[in-house]
């Protein structure tokens, strides 16, 4: 090794140094140290106790385990896909040229800024049953609205609701991916006379599936770490229904004391948003074009 | 003839300019109904807030509500919290993201697109997987009820953050460092006198972003802050509505001081918003 090879090592390293350390504190060490408590019975203080594989059996015996699984990857499911076609259909309107678009793109982006819990506050304001106003106009229209947040059956979609109003936050990555395609690849279709459906499924989707790649992994880890929404306006109820994963792991941790416990959740956790990831990447090789690649 | 050649065009210019504006207003009417519900139910006295059926438009208009707001929920201890957590975290970013992100991109060393590569995979960890052990890391340095866990951690650097600002290095000419190199220039030199100057407009995405991180985070405020009288925003309102018997004008108020500083920042940083967008570069 040269000397100005070395030097340039050292140097790089003292400028990345300070990720190096706070990467071995605050990641890789609690990694390790997750796996480790999750073998174990710990209530957060003292020493943990080596229990071995006892917290993953205990899981698959916990009824709840099993529902706050069912309520994420029922999120997982509908709120993914739902996101996905509104935050597209926001930024092919988003696109529409008028003169004041500026206006409409501010107003569908900007509730995606707002903390959640300020937009939890709302809309738990906003589905009160008697005095909310999403009853109230849908009773304008001879629609008897549902129990909203409050009523099991309707909780879940709810949530999926209020996360829609976010939708802008995606809708104008889109954009930009939108504005980027070629205009040449519309302009040799129309010339073969393609229609607006064959240039949108043939050209646009295409052109921008690295952006839906991202926003769906995204996606994806947002829906296994759904906190806030539920934690504020449920707390998990009515009946559970709203006792999702992250939700029921932070009470097994904050609020049990069942560290272990919770880090065997957190590893499980873990395997599962990797390995969705994984697949959905596996197949994206399908369905994602990268340019001049 | 030419008639009828002008009606088609004006059913196009119509359908341009007015089914087009139809659409957008559509499509934005929901999004805005929440801040009319939020504005409206903050205006109104109580008996109209608990009203049935819900009054649409206040009358008379309450403006005193905010002041009773700031008054009944501790709004200012909680602002001033919050300010502090969201001053320091821009500053621990500011101050270490660039530095990693130099070491990304202007140093040239082997390894340096493998540690890249390492970074942006601990993005894809999930914070419940780390909450626990670091919560536990932290009770034993004693930060716990305090904001240093949340506050000293952005001094090492945060790897979305760090991942732009070295997208944006990577577009500085090689030459400009180069060029200092003869000079005589060391490293670190390079690094103040020539590439920060420079990167003012990414430093500026990645503050307004951290700013938007430390204001809307709940979780971790939530996990390692005990004391009420510590409490940022998030906490102290929450906490306020699982408290008390809530009087929802009041609270629509308070949620509206919250907003307020959001879209204050969006309308001075807009253009940034979008640069940070560009400069993510995942549209590619």
């Amino acid at each position: 090794m040269t000397p100005k090879k070395r030097k340039d090592i050292i140097t790089g390293l003292l400028f990345v140094s300070p990720w190096l350390i706070g990467f071995a504190l605050f990641s890789f060490y609690p990694i390790i140290a997750s796996l480790y408590y999750s073998l174990t019975q710990f209530v957060g203080i003292g020493t943990p106790k080596w229990i071995g594989f006892t917290n993953y059996p205990s899981l698959i015996r916990d009824e709840l385990f099993w529902i706050s699984l069912y309520n994420t990857i029922y999120y997982l499911v509908f709120a993914v896909p739902i996101g996905f076609a509104i935050a597209l259909g926001l930024a092919l309107i988003m696109n529409f040229n008028v003169k004041e678009k500026s206006i409409y793109r501010t107003i569908l982006y900007f509730p995606s800024i707002l903390p959640v819990y300020a937009s939890a506050f709302i809309w738990l304001w906003m589905f009160n049953p008697q005095l909310g106003i999403i009853n109230a106009l849908l009773d304008k229209l001879g629609i008897q609205g549902p129990g909203w947040i409050g009523s099991p059956e309707w909780s879940k979609p709810s949530i999926i609701l209020m996360a829609q109003w976010g939708a802008g936050g995606s809708a104008i990555i889109f954009l930009a991916a939108l504005q980027d395609v070629p205009r040449e690849l519309y302009e040799a279709a129309e010339l073969d006379g393609a229609g607006r459906w064959y240039k949108f499924r043939h050209i646009t989707l295409p052109s921008i599936s690295p952006v839906i790649l991202f926003h769906i992994i995204m996606a994806v880890n947002g829906a296994f770490q759904l906190f806030d929404a539920p934690y504020i306006m449920t707390g998990g109820g009515p009946a559970n229904s709203t006792l999702f994963y992250t939700l029921y792991l932070y009470r097994n941790a904050f609020q049990y004391s069942k560290m272990g416990y919770a880090s065997a959740m957190a590893w499980i956790l873990f395997i599962l948003n990797l390995g969705t990831a994984i697949v959905i990447f596996k197949t994206s090789l399908r369905w994602v074009y990268y340019r001049g690649g | 003839m030419s008639v009828s050649r002008k009606g088609v065009r004006f059913l196009k210019i119509l359908k341009a300019q007015v089914i087009t504006r139809l659409i957008l207003i559509a499509v934005c009417i929901p999004f805005l109904l929440p801040f009319f519900w939020m504005l409206s139910t903050a205006l109104k006295t109580l008996p109209q807030t608990v009203a049935y059926p819900p009054v649409l438009i206040p009358n008379p208009i309450v403006w005193d509500n905010f002041r009773e707001a700031v008054l009944t929920i501790p709004f200012f201890t909680y602002f001033k919290n919050t300010s502090i957590y969201v001053g320091f975290s821009i500053l621990g970013t500011i101050i270490s993201c660039p530095l990693v992100a130099y070491g990304l991109s202007i140093v040239r060393w082997p390894g340096r697109d493998s540690l890249l590569i390492l970074i942006l995979a601990t993005m894809m960890i999930p914070f419940p997987v780390t909450m626990i052990p670091l919560f536990v890391l932290f009770s034993k340095l004693g930060w716990i009820n305090s904001y240093k866990p949340l506050i000293i951690p952005t001094f090492f650097g945060t790897p979305f953050f760090i991942f732009l600002l070295r997208q944006f290095f990577m577009t500085i000419p090689p030459s400009l460092s180069d060029a200092a190199r003869i000079d005589g220039a060391s490293e670190l030199t390079i690094f103040t006198r020539v590439i920060l100057p420079l990167c003012k407009p990414a430093l500026g995405v990645v503050a307004l972003f951290q700013f938007l991180g430390s204001w809307n985070n709940f979780l971790g405020p939530l996990i390692y802050l005990m004391e009420e009288s510590k409490y940022p925003l998030s906490l102290g309102l929450q906490d306020y509505r699982s408290t008390h018997t809530v009087q929802w004008n009041l609270f629509m108020a308070a949620s509206t001081l919250v907003v307020i500083p959001t879209v204050v920042i969006f309308f001075l940083t807009q253009r940034r918003i979008i640069e940070g967008i560009h400069l993510t570069g995942i549209k590619e």
